[in-house]
């Protein structure tokens, strides 16, 4: 079996990545114009936020290539090293920074001071 | 709008220690360019190697490139160990405050970026491809690319001492230092954009490296026969892509602040200083393996062949050295336990950086197994090696203690941690690119490097290294700070520096050595030639000739198993069959021009000239363009002239 990218994929994978962002904009839009009526405002992020990654999803079948097929196991192991290590470093900076910020309010800072003296 | 934007006469510089320095590049620049005219070798110059696509003239070239810049690295080093020496209580030494930050700044960026990393693209550039069993890399144009790309960050680290000045603000410029508010000058800039334009390079690299790995093996080759050297590069490529784009956006980041009065790290408008400390480091630390991996895989190689042995425990080493580039993303925050972090953050990254060392640990137990009962040959190789061992163990151990972070509250930015790091970095590092220059070397001339002297340089390094650097460690404990132009004479530290001084000496010393050396070899070059295989080695390289022809392989391997030369010279495998013609990519100066246009980009907006900024950008695009229109980028070499070749210096046959 061929798996040569095929031009008629990346049609699909496109106008798939069209409609899904389409759909996230159009229902913030309703949202709005609805006077915040149409749905909650919760509903709203998290229909955003499961569209993002079904658009993540698609593009990474049509785009990437990622399959279960032998071939694309490189593609997929390498996406999901990718993942991995986006995630450990933004979640591990968010944590660091945090930790620091927590550690440096005025609060912290006092109660430091104090018990130095 | 003044077209030379912040440039005027005033950039020249005045201080007679800095002038000394701009009369001497430029005299060596122009006895260089004479000496190409009165020899006529610029021709020459032109279509063997700075329009070449052939990844073993690139190789040379970076090398070629590193080597001078180790000079300069060198030479910074030396001022400030004489500083050091000297200015102590009423006496101030020779150079200014200023003039010293700018010394270690230069010195600590250029080893790691124009040295250390040219040397690593170097040698992945001319050995990998041999090593798969590939004639080329998957893509032979972004190599130039990539390589004009270094060379013009190069030439921005080198201009900074003849316009300007260069950044005060360490290797890594922290702001809020390195912010336009502390370092108006264009001194930061530099830093930023040398690395930056350099940078770009490294990440094409790296993807071109990773393809040529994964795409181009030669039949038989599968992932768990290719030369441990081929793990490591690998590796260090993963870490590369991934690592690099972190560095490229930070420095954007800053360089938005300083160019067009954006906050993402002042202390004011909602900027956070420690979040570039933070993303720094998670580029920075995946660097130390971008640099120590493949030198861990050059001692791979060279092990086993001078002990007469096969590599002890290959299985446990390539999954230590996937282990060590999985772990190596997971650690950065050791560089900052003293920032402020709790006692959580700082426990979870001490304990992660210890457990790091237990995948090195395990690459030292199977170097040694592999020794264990071999018939070592004490080769030069082997000397880099053995001194690689010991030095690089205290090294690691004294690692081990920083990442403490107890410990490291008393020795962070001491000159303990300034020991450690030269620890790893010249005994694993720098030595491990020696040896392998040592032992690649006649692959790629076709004669061998002089023995005795590389031996004697060895000695005068190791020597001197120990003399240079153990002292620093007590300094350490003493409380001496890094980066100091001066310090108390009550303090009792002179003794220790001077000694220090002495070691640098030492080490000069071996450096002379290895000129001498060189100069040696290539006069006595017909005496010492290699042919194919003149270590008895063990993997493909050393099965076609030297030097290696443009094409690699005339005809391309089949692989069985690991160590296939080794295979074949027991008579495993041997068929010859006749030549054929060989595509090849052709010369192209495209490459060299995006370098130009990418160091006038640079130079445009270091120096505030606008115009010139767009400009360059375009250049670069017209030659993307007018490249990927080409159609005719290959060129043949005919069965008739590879039969030459091949006559010429025949390969392995048994
Ligand atoms: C060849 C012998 C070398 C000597 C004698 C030497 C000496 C020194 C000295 C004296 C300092 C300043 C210490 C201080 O802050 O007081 C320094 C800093 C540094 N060195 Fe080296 N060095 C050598 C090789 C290297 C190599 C091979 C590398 C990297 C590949 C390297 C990377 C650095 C870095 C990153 C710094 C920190 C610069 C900063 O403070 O911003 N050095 N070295
Ligand atoms: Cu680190």
């Amino acid at each position: 079996m061929n798996h040569e990218p095929k031009f008629h994929g990346y049609l699909i994978g496109y106008l798939l990545s069209v409609a899904l962002t389409l759909i996230a904009f159009g229902l913030a839009y309703l949202h709005i114009n609805s006077g915040h009526l149409a749905f909650s405002h919760q509903f709203l992020v998290y229909a955003v936020v499961a569209l993002a990654v079904l658009q993540l999803y698609v593009q990474a079948v049509f785009f990437l290539h990622l399959s279960r097929h032998p071939e694309a196991r490189y593609n997929l192991v390498s996406f999901i090293f990718t993942i991995f290590i986006v995630l450990f470093i933004v979640i591990g900076s968010l944590w660091i920074m945090n930790n620091l910020n927590y550690n440096m309010t005025a609060d912290q800072v006092d109660a430091y001071l104090h018990k130095e003296n | 709008m003044n077209i030379f934007g912040k440039l005027s006469l005033d950039a020249i510089p005045h201080d007679p220690v800095a002038l000394a320095g701009v009369v001497f590049m430029f005299s060596a620049g122009i006895a260089a360019l004479v000496a190409l005219t009165y020899f006529k070798l610029w021709r020459w110059l032109w279509e063997e190697y700075l329009t070449s696509l052939d990844p073993k003239k690139i190789g040379i070239m970076y090398i070629v490139v590193a080597v001078l810049m180790l000079v300069r690295g060198m030479a910074d080093a030396g001022m400030m160990r004489l500083q050091q020496a000297i200015s102590v209580g009423d006496s101030f030494g020779y150079l200014s405050p200023e003039h010293f930050q700018q010394v270690f700044s230069a010195h600590g960026t250029i080893m790691i970026f124009f040295v250390a990393m040219p040397i690593l693209f170097g040698l992945i550039n001319l050995i990998m491809p041999l090593q798969i069993g590939a004639r080329d890399v998957a893509f032979p144009f972004l190599n130039s690319v990539s390589f004009w790309l270094f060379a013009a960050g190069a030439g921005l680290i080198n201009l900074s001492l003849v316009l300007g000045e260069f950044s005060t603000a360490g290797w890594l410029a922290y702001p809020p230092l390195s912010e336009l508010q502390y370092s108006p000058g264009v001194g930061v800039d530099y830093w930023i954009w040398a690395l930056q334009i350099s940078g770009i390079g490294s990440l094409l690299s790296g993807v071109n490296f990773i393809t040529t790995i994964f795409k181009m093996r030669a039949p038989g080759m599968t992932l768990m026969r290719m030369p441990i050297f081929v793990w490591t590069s690998l590796s260090s490529m993963v870490l590369v892509v991934f690592a690099f784009p972190i560095l490229t956006a930070t420095l954007s980041m800053l360089a938005l602040d300083r160019t067009l009065g954006m906050h993402f790290f002042t202390t004011d408008l909602g900027g956070n200083v420690m979040m570039y400390v933070n993303l720094i480091w998670a580029w920075g630390h995946p660097e130390v393996y971008i640099l120590v991996l493949p030198a861990f895989g050059i001692f791979s190689e060279i092990v086993p062949v001078f002990s007469q042995k096969r590599l002890f425990g290959y299985t446990s080493m390539v999954f230590a050295t996937a282990g060590i580039t999985f772990f190596s993303y997971l650690v950065w925050a050791h560089h900052f336990f003293t920032m402020g972090a709790g006692a959580k953050v700082n426990a979870f990254f001490g304990i992660m950086t210890m457990v790091i060392a237990i995948p090195t640990g395990v690459k030292i137990f199977n170097w040694l197994f592999t020794m264990f009962r071999g018939r070592i040959i004490f080769s030069s190789p082997m000397h880099w090696f053995l001194g690689f061992v010991v030095s690089f163990t205290i090294g690691g151990m004294s690692g081990v203690l920083l990442s403490i972070p107890g410990v490291d509250f008393e020795l962070h930015n001491s000159l303990f941690l300034v020991a450690h790091f030269h620890n790893m970095i010249i005994s694993g590092v720098l030595f491990g690119y020696f040896a392998g220059i040592t032992y690649w070397f006649p692959k790629i001339f076709g004669f061998k490097l002089n023995e005795n002297l590389g031996v004697y340089a060895f000695w005068c390094w190791i020597v001197g290294f120990f003399v240079a650097f153990m002292p620093l460690y007590i300094l350490g404990m003493m409380g001496a700070t890094r980066r100091l132009d001066h310090y108390d004479a009550s303090m009792g530290w002179q003794g220790l520096f001077i000694v220090a001084g002495v070691g640098v000496c030492i080490i000069g010393l071996g450096v002379l050595f290895q000129v001498l050396q060189m100069y040696v070899s290539i006069r006595d070059r017909k005496k010492n030639i290699a042919g194919a295989d003149p270590w008895n080695a063990r993997t493909l390289e050393w099965s076609v000739p030297s030097p290696a022809p443009m094409y690699n392989f005339a005809h391309i391997p089949h692989v069985y198993g690991r160590d296939p030369l080794w295979a074949r010279k027991q008579g495993i495998e041997h068929h010859e069959p006749p030549y054929t013609d060989i595509r090849m990519p052709k010369n192209s100066p495209l490459g060299l021009l995006l370098g130009l246009f990418g160091f006038l980009f640079g130079f445009g907006i270091i120096w505030h000239m606008y115009w010139l900024v767009p400009a360059a950008a375009l250049g670069a695009i017209v030659c993307i363009v007018v490249r990927a229109l080409d159609e005719h980028t290959e060129e043949t070499i005919s069965a008739a002239v590879v039969e030459r070749i091949e006559r010429a210096n025949p390969s392995v046959t048994v």
